[in-house]
C-alpha cells in the first residue's frame, strides 16, 4: 500500500495541494498509509463526479515519542482546507480542472428550501445519499468552505470527525477502541506508532456506504481445483 | 505295517541330512554380507553427510540441542541456500515471544465484505508459492443466519459483499490446546509461550497428521519447493515463520511472528481496508482486543470441540 505507483488520482490531487512543507520533506514510506489505494479496486461507481480531499496534513519529522512518555502515539489521518471538485473534462493542456464550492457559493445566497433533486441542475453528475440529511446540515451556509456542529458551530475541517460522531457515536467509540476503521503500524506502542484512518478515508462524506468490491485474488483450493497450473494441494 | 516299514527304513539311507561343507560356507558367507550391510545401512548417515551442504545440516538432522552458535550457522546457511536457489538477499531472524505477551486476534464480521486482500497480503509476506496462489488464510462465503461451515464457499468470486451473505475469513486460531501438535510423532510443532503455534520445518517429517487433525482446515502442506520471483522474496524472514519452506513440510499461520514479535501488526490486518481485523496482546488490559472481548458478542469458531482458540469473532 505504500507503493507509490498504487496512489489514486485522489490522493495525488490531495499531494500536489499541499504545503510547500510536505513537499520539501518526503515523508517516511510508513507514515499516513491510507487504505483508499485499496478502494481503487471498487466494483462500480455511479458517481461521475469525484471530490478530492483536502489537503494531507503531513508531519515533517518522524513520530516520536510525547515527551516524558515511554509510548508512541496513535496518529490519526487529518485533511485540512476544503474538499474541491474535480471537473469532468481537463484543460487543452491536460491538466485537470477543481474548484472549490466558494468559488459558486460565495457569490450566491443560500436558499435553505432547496433539496438534492431540485439542486441536479447544478450539480450535474455530483450523487449525494447520506440519509436525510441536506448539504447545510454540515456545510456552513454563510461560510460554504466550513462545516458546522449540529448547534452551528464551526469545526475545522481537520476536526471533522468530531461532526460524524454526533450521530455516528456508536462507530466512534468502536474507533476509539480500534473495533472500526481499521489501524497500521505498530500494535506494541512502545516500540512505534500506530496510523488510523479518518471517517473520510473509508466513507465518502456524501455518500458514505462502503463501496462494493471486486475478489482479486484467489488461492487455488484443493477440493474445487479445476486449474491444472496449480499443484494437487 | 511296522515291520515292513522299519524294514525299508533299515538300509542306510545316504540322503540322511549330512552338514555340506560347501553349503555351510555359503551360509556363512551370506550372513555375512547382510551384516555388512546392515552395517552400511547403520552408518548411511554419515555417508550421506558427506552429501550434505554442512555439518550444521547433518547435526540438524541427527537429534542434538543447538546451541546459540549453532543456531546462528544454521541460519546463515539457510540465508545462503536462499541466495543460491531464489537469487535472494534474505534476512532470517530467530523472533522469541516478548516476555507478558499473549497474542489473540479478532475479526468484526459485520465488516468484513470478503475482498481477500488479506489473502493476497499472506500470500506475499509469507513467501508462499506464486502458482499455488498458496496462502494462510482462507475466506469462507456463507449464508446469513447460518454457521454451518461446511456449507462455506471459499471460491467465490465477482463483486462482493454479495445479498444474504457474510464473509468468513478462517485461518490458524491458534489454539490452547492445538490438536495439531498432539498428533505429531516427531515434536516438529508446539506451541510457544506467546500462544504461537508454530513448526520446526526442518524437523518437520511431512506425515500431515497434523493437518488432518486441525478442525480449521489451517495448515497447508508443500507438495513442491516454492517458486518466488527473486524481486517478490520478502527478505524480512524469520526461522519459525516466513522464511521460504521446504517441499514436503507443513506450514502454517504464525500471526506474522517475524512482525509481531517485533512490535507491528500481522500483514493480513494491515492489508484490510474494511478495518475488520484487529490484533493485540490479551495480557494488557487497556489493549484495543480486551475492550473488544468486553464489549462485543464474541464467539469462537467448532468451541464444542474444547481447542480453546485464540481468535475471535464478533459482530456489531
Amino acid at each position: 500500500m505504500s507503493d507509490p505507483e498504487s496512489v489514486t488520482p485522489d490522493q495525488a490531487a490531495a499531494w500536489d495541494q499541499g504545503s510547500t512543507e510536505a513537499e520539501s520533506n518526503p515523508e517516511p514510506e510508513l507514515f499516513f498509509v491510507s487504505h483508499e489505494s485499496d478502494q481503487g479496486e471498487q466494483a462500480s461507481s455511479e458517481r461521475s463526479v469525484s471530490i478530492a480531499k483536502g489537503s494531507r496534513i503531513a508531519s515533517a519529522v518522524p513520530i516520536q515519542k510525547a515527551p516524558g512518555s515511554d509510548r508512541y502515539p496513535v496518529v490519526i489521518q487529518r485533511y485540512e482546507g476544503a474538499p474541491m471538485i474535480r471537473l469532468q473534462a481537463d484543460d487543452p493542456l491536460q491538466r485537470q480542472g477543481q474548484v472549490a464550492c466558494s468559488t459558486c457559493h460565495s457569490v450566491r445566497k443560500p436558499n435553505l428550501k432547496n433539496t438534492v433533486a431540485q439542486l441536479d441542475q447544478f450539480h450535474q453528475g455530483f450523487s449525494f445519499a447520506h440519509g436525510q440529511l441536506t448539504c447545510y446540515a454540515c456545510h456552513k451556509a454563510q461560510q460554504p468552505d466550513a462545516l458546522r456542529l449540529a448547534d452551528g458551530q464551526p469545526v475545522a475541517y481537520r476536526e471533522v470527525m468530531s461532526m460524524c460522531s454526533q450521530c455516528h457515536s456508536q462507530q466512534a467509540i468502536a474507533y476509539q477502541h480500534g473495533a472500526h476503521g481499521g489501524m497500521n503500524g505498530f500494535w506494541d506502542l512502545s516500540r512505534g506508532p500506530q496510523f488510523k484512518n479518518n471517517c473520510v478515508d473509508c466513507h465518502d462524506p456524501h455518500v458514505p456506504k462502503y463501496p462494493s468490491m471486486k475478489v482479486q485474488f484467489k488461492p487455488h483450493d484443493r477440493f474445487l481445483q479445476t486449474n491444472d497450473q496449480s499443484s494437487d494441494h | 505295517m511296522a515291520n515292513s516299514n522299519s524294514a525299508q527304513n533299515t538300509p542306510a539311507s545316504p540322503e540322511l541330512p549330512v552338514v555340506n561343507p560347501t553349503r555351510r560356507k555359503a551360509v556363512k558367507a551370506g550372513f555375512a554380507t547382510l551384516g555388512l550391510a546392515a552395517f552400511a545401512a547403520a552408518i548411511s548417515p554419515l555417508r550421506s553427510a558427506a552429501k550434505q551442504t554442512s555439518a550444521q545440516a547433518f547435526f540438524q538432522n541427527h537429534y542434538r540441542e543447538l546451541s546459540a552458535e549453532d543456531k546462528r550457522k544454521v541460519i546463515a546457511r539457510l540465508e545462503a541456500e536462499t541466495k543460491e536457489k531464489y537469487g535472494a538477499e534474505v534476512h532470517i531472524a530467530d523472533d522469541r515471544p516478548i516476555p507478558g505477551t499473549k497474542f489473540v486476534y479478532a475479526i468484526n464480521l459485520s465488516v468484513c465484505n470478503g475482498n481477500g486482500n488479506c489473502v493476497k497480503a499472506c500470500h506475499e509476506e509469507n513467501n508462499h508459492d506464486r502458482a499455488t496462489h498458496q496462502s494462510y488464510i482462507r475466506v469462507l462465503e456463507m449464508d446469513k443466519g447460518s454457521m454451518e461451515l461446511g456449507n462455506g464457499d471459499s471460491e467465490y468470486q465477482g463483486v462482493v459483499p454479495k445479498d444474504g451473505k457474510f464473509y468468513l475469513p478462517v485461518q490458524c486460531q491458534q489454539c490452547d490446546e492445538p490438536p495439531c501438535v498432539d498428533v505429531c510423532p516427531v515434536k516438529a510443532t508446539w506451541k510457544e509461550e506467546d500462544g504461537i503455534v508454530v513448526i520446526d520445518y526442518n524437523w518437520c517429517i511431512g506425515c500431515r497428521y497434523c493437518e488432518a487433525a486441525c478442525p480449521y482446515h489451517a495448515r497447508r502442506f508443500n507438495w513442491k519447493q516454492p517458486e518466488i520471483p527473486a524481486e517478490e522474496v520478502n527478505p524480512d524472514q524469520s526461522y519459525l515463520s516466513n522464511r521460504i519452506r521446504p517441499a514436503g513440510v507443513v506450514e502454517k499461520c504464525t500471526y506474522c511472528l517475524h512482525r509481531t514479535r517485533r512490535g507491528k501488526l500481522p500483514a493480513c490486518l494491515e492489508a484490510c481496508p474494511t478495518g475488520a481485523r484487529v490484533f493485540g496482546n490479551i495480557l494488557d488490559p487497556e489493549s484495543n482486543i480486551r475492550w473488544i472481548l468486553e464489549n462485543k458478542r464474541v464467539y469462537v469458531l467448532k468451541e464444542e470441540l474444547g481447542t480453546k482458540p485464540a481468535f475471535f469473532y464478533y459482530f456489531d
